[in-house]
């Protein structure tokens, strides 16, 4: 009995293990569903809006300009954030705001990307800390599962064109 | 004809459930637990690679142990290149969030290490491309904590996690 007992614990195991992997490998490499939260990418994602998002742009460096994307917070690892990619290493972008007097430009260093959330009045993004490295993103968000009213593909940027390209 | 024709549809029954077993455990272990890299290059000298292009060290990297983004100043580890994210640098730890360290090259002389960021250096001073050249990295680039060496066979060692004195932060946030 114990010998019944101790062998189906061993399967339960491995089945977990096996089911584990295989989920790590399709979040890892192909995809998985998130929940947003916040105001920053307001109208395009609200909160708690649910996202599909994909890995494999990020895999073969395929992120484009106007993409949003899911990267990790540069003060804190633990925690993700989610923008939108408005300039690409290399790239001459605006990095003061629209209410100050002197305008500067400041061009995105290599393996950098420039991050802003579509909520310009309501967003810590790129602005306040920068450009961020390339490694920091986890994904690319492309689909819009919930609320159902929303459904389907994602909007481009209502702000227009805050940058000049090279 | 029958009895041929069952054997090879149990084969490749048996081959796919092999296969989709192995492959997902294998990829999860190599990203998660640990996996070994050789090491290229004389950033590290004399702790890797002192035979320079004549022999390249292979580490262990351990993804387990960097799970948390948990590093303490001393330790050797690799992350993703901030200036060129296909590449993967090994170096040494040197400074905390909070800490106040003296740069050797930076533009600015001294820096104060932001929340959530590492400041690494290789030990061979001068030859190294590190944070003196790029500045602070981000925790979240952290890939994995390098323990031992595996090769060449005279070289099996631990990696110890240590600080040269002269690299001490001048001021850290513990105190």
């Amino acid at each position: 009995m114990l010998r019944g007992a101790l062998g189906k614990t061993f399967r339960l195991v491995g089945y977990t293990i096996q089911y584990g992997c295989i989920a790590h490998c399709a979040f890892e490499y192909v995809g998985g569903v998130v929940m947003c939260s916040g105001p920053s990418m307001e109208p395009t994602i609200q909160n708690s809006d649910i996202v599909f998002a994909e890995n494999l742009s990020r895999h073969f460096y395929g992120i484009q300009r106007g993409d949003i994307v899911i990267a990790k917070s540069p003060s804190d690892p633990k925690s993700n954030i989610c923008k939108r990619v408005t300039g690409l290493e290399g790239d001459k972008i605006l990095s003061t705001g629209p209410s100050d007097f002197f305008k500067s430009h400041s061009y995105v260093p290599m393996g950098h990307v420039w991050l802003e959330g579509d909520n310009l009045q309501n967003s810590t993004d790129s602005r306040c800390y920068g450009p961020i490295p390339y490694g920091l993103i986890r994904g690319r968000i492309f689909f819009k599962i919930w609320p159902l009213s929303d459904f389907g593909f994602l909007r481009d940027s209502p702000n227009g064109h805050r940058f000049s390209d090279d | 004809m029958a009895q041929s024709q069952g054997w090879v549809r149990r084969y490749c029954k048996a081959f796919c459930k092999g296969f989709f077993v192995a492959v997902p455990v294998a990829v999860t272990f190599l990203d998660r637990v640990a996996c070994v890299a050789r090491v290229e290059g004389a950033s590290m000298q004399p702790s890797l690679n002192p035979g320079g292009s004549q022999s390249s060290d292979v580490v262990l990297l351990n993804h387990w142990k960097a799970r948390n983004f948990q590093v303490q100043r001393g330790d050797i580890v690799s992350l993703v290149s901030p200036k060129n994210p296909e590449q993967k640098i090994i170096k040494r730890v040197i400074a905390l969030e909070g800490d106040i360290i003296r740069t050797m090259g930076h533009k600015n002389r001294y820096v104060k290490v932001p929340r959530g960021h590492i400041w690494v250096e290789g030990d061979h001073h001068g030859h190294s491309f590190d944070s003196n050249s790029f500045g602070p990295v981000s925790l979240g680039l952290l890939h994995a904590h390098a323990t031992h060496i595996l090769w060449p066979p005279e070289r099996w060692q631990k990696l110890e996690s240590f600080l040269p004195p002269e690299r001490s932060p001048m001021q850290s946030e513990e105190e």
